[in-house]
């Protein structure tokens, strides 16, 4: 049986590489050269791509120079994409945020059923969007005749709401919101429940000691601040997730007619610009490439904000 | 329900009192909001068809049909078993791929030194900052390339390399105690050995928490199978139950039969390994 130590060299072999760095690599390589292959080699690929008129192909010849990219960006489409991700996660960023430290500072005070309803909470997570999007399109917030929403708002005597294709006043909106907050809220707040159980006890008998009520001031000064690094690590997500967003848009709101101009997530545009009729592959990764430096500047943008490399520094 | 009363009854007490119980009334209200959706997919599963789209919308329908699943699986407009099957066999490969190949970088990159482990694992970390649905465009541009698309490899071997899985597995490896792979050490066995007989065996919790996750997110992943899984054949149970919703048109119970299908493997396993979740989210480090 070998040893694989730095310690004890074999002297048997000649030792180009050593024993460590082989091992290493028999270990790290696989993965590593599956990480490259299917990451680093695409976002290449793309950028390479991006510069080429590519319809329907992915060996373009006709070299554009920036042209996809100026292209895309004057596009009205693309733009107004942006702007419909820019108002979505201004909402739904706030709204997770809030619902799931809700749900954590509640779920975290009940004695008893404390496991109850944290199952309850969490199991949207198991659902994926297309079923969401399906109880949401086809039960709750279904057409003008019939539907769970559309039923109890009766009761109290309100008109039918056509939710998916009135765009004034943008029902839409509180579809797509509620179907993203009912899937992930759950999650987050399972990430404020491990912050949550860190903070040490002795933080609330000082503070009890000190006078402070119980409620609003010890969440204000101790609660809340001692969440931050938590808080950080699930803005930081729910960001980059709401740039992700395709799923419950493209199954709430396209039929077989198509997609409607409206609520259009860059996502669902690149879709239909790279894989729908026109297979336009170069201003597709024209879109992506823009797409990933405008999330690649926000994330750092808003990780400098935080202050989250300053972590060591405190 | 009565809160238990303390001793005093002051204004203060009374005060905390109300909030408990206001506390209590919004955590049932808001679960059975949540629980509402699940209540909605088994209802309309099992009504009939008329019960679903009546104008007359009740809470319980008429009558349960159980032969809805029956029914499901026999229509032959519906590739139901085949596109559950597609899924599962994406699902179990993803899982079980994903933990082989991050586990073993994961354990490369925390325990064995190396002059660029830090580069190699700065390059690893350094994928986390791509959205993976930003990436669909080049990746899929690479697969049609390799002339995968619609076959169950240009599905799965695309998804095996997760920046996510190992960087958990790396964190978790780094504070495993290093007296017991000290044992093993002199012990006389080499980092294969120690990884397979020592670690591996020690770190069931963390396999299980990571596996949990990753297979959640290939059962329920979409836009990839939906830009890959073009024929009918290679289409998993989300792009099956999507191309009914967007464009053909099948029956209502049929479809919301299928949906709850779905997600009965999803459910059951989520149930069954819901703690170690917990535990993978509380241990990743990406709320340290």
């Amino acid at each position: 049986m070998r040893r694989p130590t730095t310690r004890r060299p074999t002297a048997r072999r000649p030792r180009r590489v050593s024993d460590t760095t082989l091992w290493f690599w028999i270990f790290v390589g696989p993965f590593a050269a599956g990480l490259a292959l299917f990451t680093y080699v695409p976002l290449l690929w793309s950028v390479y791509l991006s510069f080429f008129d590519a319809h329907n192909t992915v060996s373009p010849t006709d070299f554009v120079g920036f042209g996809n990219y100026t292209a895309m960006l004057r596009d009205g489409a693309f733009t107004s994409s942006l702007a419909t991700f820019a108002v979505f996660s201004l909402f739904i960023v706030p709204a997770t945020y809030a619902l799931a430290l809700g749900l954590a500072l509640m779920v975290n005070r009940t004695r008893r059923f404390q496991a109850f309803f944290r199952s309850v909470f969490f199991l949207p997570a198991a659902c994926s969007y297309v079923v969401a999007a399906l109880i949401w399109k086809l039960s709750i917030f279904s057409g003008v005749r019939f539907g769970l929403a559309n039923t109890v708002l009766g009761w109290f005597g309100a008109d039918q709401t056509a939710w998916l294709s009135t765009t004034h006043p943008p029902w839409y909106w509180l579809v797509i919101v509620t179907v993203r907050l009912w899937l992930q809220a759950g999650f987050y707040m399972i990430l404020f429940l491990a912050g949550l159980q860190r903070i040490s006890p002795r933080l609330y008998e000082a503070a009890a000691v000190d006078g402070a009520r119980p409620g609003w001031q010890v969440f204000r000064h101790i609660t809340f601040p001692q969440l931050r690094t938590t808080s950080i690590a699930v803005v930081l997500l729910l960001v980059i997730n709401a740039f992700q967003a395709f799923d419950e848009f493209y199954n709430l709101l396209s039929d077989a007619r198509g997609y409607p101009p409206y609520a259009r997530p860059p996502l669902v545009y690149l879709y239909y610009t790279a894989l729908g009729q026109g297979q336009n592959l170069g201003m597709g990764s024209a879109g992506a490439v823009i797409l990933a430096l405008i999330i690649a500047v926000v994330t750092v943008f808003q990780a400098r904000w935080f202050g989250l490399g300053r972590k060591e520094a405190d | 329900m009565t809160t238990p009363s303390r001793t005093g009854s002051g204004p203060e007490d009374a005060l905390v009192r109300a909030g408990r119980a206001l506390r209590r009334v919004i955590l049932v209200a808001l679960a059975l909001l949540f629980l509402v959706p699940f209540y909605l997919l088994v209802r309309n599963g099992l009504a009939a068809e008329q019960d679903i789209t009546s104008p007359e919308w009740t809470f319980f329908p008429a009558t349960l049909h159980w032969s809805n699943v029956r029914e499901l699986f026999d229509d032959p407009a519906v590739p139901m078993a085949r596109s559950l099957l597609n899924s599962a066999l994406i699902a179990v490969a993803t899982t079980v791929g994903t933990l082989l190949f991050a586990s073993l970088a994961g354990y490369g990159l925390a325990r064995i030194p190396y002059r660029f482990a830090n580069q190699v694992f700065y390059a690893v970390i350094g994928t986390l900052m791509v959205p993976a649905a930003v990436t669909f465009v080049p990746s899929f541009v690479l697969v049609s390339s390799l002339g995968w698309v619609s076959s169950l490899r240009g599905l799965i071997v695309p998804t095996l390399f997760s920046g996510f899985a190992c960087f958990v597995l790396r964190q978790y490896f780094t504070g495993f105690p290093q007296e017991l792979e000290d044992a093993a050490r002199v012990d006389g066995l080499g980092y294969w050995r120690t990884y397979w007989r020592i670690v591996v065996p020690n770190a069931r919790p963390v396999f299980a928490a990571v596996g949990t996750i990753v297979f959640i997110g290939a059962w329920n992943s979409f836009l990839w199978p939906l830009v890959i899984g073009q024929d009918r054949d290679s289409w998993t149970v989300q792009v099956a139950l999507s191309t009914f919703t967007t464009a053909q048109v099948v029956h209502l119970h049929e479809l919301f039969v299928a949906a709850a299908v779905s997600i009965v493997p999803l459910v059951l396993v989520f149930l069954l390994l819901q703690r170690y979740i917990v535990a993978g989210v509380e241990r990743s480090g990406i709320d340290d």
